[in-house]
């Protein structure tokens, strides 16, 4: 087991760079916003953020095809975004809007998206992993070259399913790359309260997965280790465990007074905010210039602008909808 | 001495009496020590009673169930919290394969006196995976009792009950009941029976069976009917099993006819069962059809604002389902 660290010299182009960086900021800019909108009273439910783990979700989905399937855990908005489903039918989603991509049926949590073989947020902790063993079992029948990106959280780690799922995916060798975000905290229980191996690396090795662990706020680092996991994949040496080691900078939703960790804590972490080191180094290798971050900045700002413009304008879907889409048999 | 508490007051005061009074009893469950819970029920008693009574778990609510279970089976009193309904399914299986039948597939031999606490319920626009009442789920396993108070005064002297209650007790708690509801708790010790219902309000014309959050909206409506000369009886089923079938037919003889109210789906609901009871039962005595007042056949309620309303039962519909009813 390995952690990857930041390597000396990007191995990047200033292109790809400036891609990630923008890739970053629009899942930091939506997010804000959102939050905004929901002291607004625009956004309602539970909302929960990614911020401070854009890092992990960007430079991971890097390293899959729009043929791979991507499955996500409820804290979606940046694995959706980085999959390059609009900000708008994101946004409009979260407003309850029939154009968002569950026509308001799900908010936040719940984001789908066939095109994109994007298949879904999961509120209930764990239960995206079993269903990544299916399409990748699907997708391994019919000889396809697609492999199936599996995210999850370290709370999700507990869960039977977490374990029954490595083990099925090594016995039958299938073509799944799990990515458990270790953010330390399960809501408010941190990783040594809620595991005894707290290098949830390591659990791999039972089950017979490859696997790793990766700086989550090194978003090349990250870029490199999930290009690694899935190259392992494809060449059909099974399943593979990368954990990408982040960390969150809000509280877990908004309702979360987040009194178990120390302000000192988040701060020490703050001072890793992946978007803010990545330009730094941009910045001192001279692929970054004032000029282009405040482009991106403006370009960023223009989309989610869109974005909120388009939630406010889009109109709600018809209550005798409300039946729809239900499935089984008729009812009464 | 009594005051007025909310009930999710009365939950917390419950628990913490009990366990001062019964070593046996201690709590499990996913943020309910440090955090003191994502509603606040068991706050502060982490502090009041240390972490060997107040286990902070991982995130794993079938070993949560099944360790209350094991527990149980020697002599301790677990009280376990599922902190959304939604989150159960994990759990289920030691639910209904092991709690329920554990009595009966021991002749005896073991009992599982254990409280399994559910936050459960919807309309506060929480979506799909955060507002389920399916304590119809259990409902259909012998073996179980599942209670659902609607008043601090039940909650907490039920809580009381299904702790010492020797058979395990699924008690559901209604989020949107805990911080508006408010009434008269006596600061000691009691308990409030599980089984039997609660006739809230006295009428001749109709018999309004329900449950749960719905329980205030019936009264409203039958307030509102009284102004229009109907007289509803209002009946909580404050526990869903065992039913009491002998406060609800006595009450269906005596108004002849009888609306069911409940907030779930209606399908194979506590509805029907209801229905069924009061058909099989009482026929003779029937002016008219059974009727149902229920949540909509969706899987689950969706997060749109206008389409979490539409699911929604509210006084209306009860006033004007009791009113065509009343008209037979
Ligand atoms: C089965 C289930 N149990 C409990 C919950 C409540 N819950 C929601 S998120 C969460 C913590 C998840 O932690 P983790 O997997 O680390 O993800 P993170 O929130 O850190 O992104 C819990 C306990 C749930 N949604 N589903
Ligand atoms: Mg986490």
């Amino acid at each position: 087991m390995s952690v990857t660290t930041m390597p000396e010299r990007p191995p990047v182009t200033p292109e790809h760079a400036v891609f990630l960086l923008r890739e970053m900021l629009r899942i930091r800019r939506f997010e804000e916003k959102a939050a905004e909108m929901y002291s607004l009273g625009k956004i309602h439910g539970f909302l929960h953020l990614y911020i401070g783990e854009e890092a992990t979700g960007v430079g991971s989905m890097q390293a899959f095809t729009p043929d791979d399937a991507i499955v996500a855990t409820y804290r979606e908005h940046g694995h959706a975004l980085a999959r390059g489903m609009p900000a708008r039918v994101l946004m409009a989603e979260m407003y309850g809007k029939v154009t968002g991509c569950s026509h308001g049926h799900g908010g936040s949590m719940h984001f789908f998206d066939t095109n994109r073989r994007f298949y879904g947020g999961y509120a209930i902790v764990g239960g995206g992993l079993p269903i990544a063993i299916g399409l990748a079992l699907a997708d391994q029948m019919q000889n396809r070259q697609a492999i199936t990106a599996c995210y999850f959280g370290d709370g999700a780690v507990a869960e039977g399913e977490f374990h029954e799922s490595l083990n099925l995916a090594a016995l039958w060798k299938l073509p799944v790359v799990f990515l458990c975000e270790n953010n330390l905290y399960a809501m408010g229980t941190a990783l040594e309260r809620h595991q005894a191996q707290t290098d949830i690396s390591r659990k791999a090795a039972v089950y017979g997965l490859s696997a790793s662990a990766v700086d989550g706020m090194d978003v090349l680092a990250v870029e490199a280790a999930t290009r690694e996991a899935a190259a392992s994949v494809r060449g059909g040496k099974g399943p593979y465990l990368l954990e990408l080691r982040t960390y969150r900078f809000r509280a877990h939703s908004m309702a979360d007074p987040d009194l178990y960790r120390t302000k000192e804590e988040i701060a020490e972490w703050k001072k890793r905010d992946p978007i803010v080191l990545f330009q730094n180094r941009l910045r001192e290798s001279g692929m970054l210039t004032d000029e282009i971050v405040a482009r991106i900045e403006a370009e960023v700002g223009d989309e989610i602008g869109q974005a909120v413009q388009f939630a406010e304008e889009s109109p709600r879907e018809p209550v005798e909808d409300l039946l729809k889409e239900v499935g089984g048999q008729n009812r009464s | 001495m009594s005051r007025t508490i909310t009930l999710i007051e009365a939950v917390n005061e419950a628990l913490s009496q009990e366990m001062e009074r019964d070593d046996r009893v201690f709590l499990l469950g996913e943020d309910i020590g440090l955090s003191g819970g994502v509603f606040k029920a068991t706050d502060g008693l982490l502090a009041k009673f240390g972490q060997e009574r107040v286990l902070d778990t991982p995130l794993a609510e079938g070993a949560i169930i099944a360790a209350a279970i094991g527990s149980s089976m020697v002599g301790w009193r677990p009280v376990a919290e599922i902190q959304f309904a939604d989150f159960i399914t994990p759990a289920t299986d030691q639910i209904i394969q092991q709690a329920s039948k554990l009595r009966y597939r021991s002749a005896g031999g073991f009992t599982c006196p254990i409280t399994i606490r559910v936050c459960c319920g919807g309309g506060g626009g929480s979506g799909l995976y955060h507002s389920q009442e399916n304590a119809a789920w259990f409902a259909h396993e012998p073996g179980l009792k599942i209670v659902m108070p609607s008043t601090a005064y039940d909650a907490k002297g039920m809580l009381l009950a299904a702790i010492r209650d020797p058979d395990p007790v699924i008690f559901f708690e209604h989020k949107r009941l805990y911080r508006t509801v408010k009434d008269e708790v006596p600061e000691g010790d009691y308990t409030v029976p599980i089984g039997p219902a609660a006739v809230r309000r006295e009428g001749r014309d109709l018999t309004i069976l329900t449950y749960g959050s719905l329980t205030q909206p019936s009264l409203n409506a039958a307030a509102d009917l009284s102004a229009r000369n109907i007289e509803a009886e209002v009946i909580e089923i404050r526990t869903l099993a065992p039913l009491d079938k002998e406060t609800i037919l006595h009450s269906v003889r005596k108004t002849s006819k009888v609306l069911i109210v409940h907030e779930d789906k209606r399908t194979m609901g506590i509805g029907a069962e209801l229905a069924a009871i009061v058909s099989e039962e009482a026929f003779e005595d029937l002016d008219g059809p059974i009727v149902r007042v229920t949540g909509p056949d969706v899987p689950a309620i969706p997060f749109a604002p206008p389409l979490d309303k539409a699911w929604q039962v509210d006084t209306h519909m009860i006033v004007a389902a009791a009113e065509k009813l009343a008209a037979y």
